[in-house]
């Protein structure tokens, strides 16, 4: 890659929620801007920009982020996940974890709700049995004015319990090889 | 808050990062995982006219046991490191100490290297590697060299490193037999800066107490073992040594009585682990 010019707008392009997506960027710009203004991705929301508050975390090549600490163009070539690839169809039904946080009054104003939903899936990707201990660690990384955290918690376990009950797996790929049985 | 303008180039090689920064000296940033330096952009605290991107450098990526040290280069995530085979046993202190580093979402992204290099004074990571006797391997275009960790620090956020320099790796040492290791801290909140970060080494002759958070820059000293008489007046006396500071989290004195509390509480656990 080409060292790129801080005053030009250069095209940036990687995967989002599966689907191919560009735009332009300057160098400066950050992930966060880049999904909303340039993409028109505005569920990804933004508190504080400087990496406290948890509300722009996103997934970026399956690993967490907070798009406020990353830029447009270090992303190019990446696979981005944020809360719009969550819906199992695109928006009009909700995923098993987004069901338990509207069950569980898991948010109120919803401001930071994506940054939570996020982490979680990352979570229960990566550790389908995380103990509450584990779950409450990787949400001290996001900050709620609203609930107090109690039904956020609730709404974690709950979702995991469903996940754990159907066999769901957040993520298609994420799939367990076959155990050797010798019974 | 939205970064000032700067130029951008994903260095493929180290050459090319080192060429880079040779070009633009202090004018020029190394972005590894950002995760100190995007706050400081975003609130222009940092104007780098070029940010050299060397996280797609291959070499910079490894992580490297030779059974004396582990090496971890440049491009290393902490996410990466704490998955690290071993770890625990291979150097408990770094183990432990990287729990404390931000949180799981910065440390996803950010790097040990990058840590370093922040030279923050609550930095879990410049803790243990000072407080183990750790090393920095600078590089430039020209020359390597490498520092001892103590004389790699020199104040909050400043360092040895030249402009035209990057960290291409750092080096903590890893565990000796019967030598115990430990890191405690206390903050507000789980993730937040540390008031008071410890960390402890103890062997059969000597105790190594490690304090961040306290002076500008992290602090280490060589202390009796707690079963000396002299223990806590030698304790007392490194807590009063650190100059403690009121602020908006802490005062001084109730920093001092951490240095005390929970250094020792460190000290007996990295006894208690001796292997």
């Amino acid at each position: 890659m080409p060292r790129l010019n801080a005053d030009t707008r250069h095209r940036v392009a990687f995967t989002l929620n599966g689907r191919p997506v560009s735009g332009q960027a300057e160098p400066r710009m950050l992930l966060s801007d880049f999904l909303r203004h340039e993409i028109g991705a505005t569920g990804t929301h933004l508190g504080c920009e400087h990496g406290v508050c948890g509300a722009c975390t996103v997934q970026i090549d399956g690993g967490l982020a907070r798009a406020c600490l990353a830029l447009a163009v270090q992303t190019e070539g990446a696979d981005v996940r944020t809360v719009e690839g969550l819906s199992p169809d695109g928006g009009a039904t909700l995923s098993i974890l987004q069901e338990a946080f509207r069950e569980h009054h898991g948010l109120q104003c919803g401001f930071c709700t994506p940054g939570f939903l996020v982490t979680l899936d990352a979570l229960f990707r990566d550790d389908p049995h995380a103990s509450e201990t584990h779950i409450r660690e990787m949400l001290s990384g996001h900050l709620c004015r609203c609930t107090g955290y109690a039904p956020i918690i609730k709404a974690a376990l709950a979702a995991q319990a469903t996940l754990l009950a159907r066999g769901a797996v957040a993520h298609p790929d994420d799939t367990m090889p076959e155990e050797d049985v010798h019974a | 808050m939205k970064p000032a303008a700067f130029d951008y180039l994903r260095a493929g090689d180290a050459a090319e990062a080192l060429e880079a920064l040779h070009q633009e000296g202090g004018d020029a940033r190394i972005l590894a995982g950002g995760q100190s330096l995007f706050p400081m952009l975003n609130m222009r605290l940092a104007r780098p006219k070029l940010l050299v991107d060397v996280m797609h450098v291959a070499e910079f990526g490894r992580i490297d046991d030779d059974g004396r040290t582990i090496r971890i280069g440049a491009g290393v995530r902490q996410a990466v490191l704490e998955r690290h085979v071993d770890l625990k046993a291979r150097q408990p202190m770094l183990a432990a100490a990287l729990a404390w580093v931000g949180h799981a979402q910065t440390r996803a992204r950010g790097t040990v290297c990058g840590s370093i290099a922040h030279a923050d004074p609550s930095g879990e990571l410049p803790l243990a590697l000072l407080t183990l006797g750790g090393s920095v391997h600078l590089r430039n275009r020209k020359k390597r060299r490498v520092l001892a960790a103590n004389a790699f620090t020199t104040g909050m956020m400043a360092t040895q490193k030249g402009d035209d320099e990057l960290i291409e790796a750092v080096s903590f040492p890893v565990a000796v037999p019967g030598t115990g290791y430990a890191f405690r801290e206390i903050g507000r909140r789980h993730g937040d800066f540390a008031i008071v970060a410890c960390a402890a080494v103890v062997d059969a002759a000597k105790t190594v107490l490690g304090i961040g958070g306290v002076a500008d820059m992290p602090v280490r000293r060589e202390l009796p073992l707690p079963a000396d008489p002299a223990f806590a007046d030698a304790l007392n006396q490194f807590a009063w040594d650190l100059d403690a500071r009121d602020d908006l989290h802490a005062t001084g004195r109730y920093r001092r009585d951490l240095v005390r509390q929970l250094g020792r509480q460190t000290i007996e656990e990295a006894a208690s682990c001796r292997a």
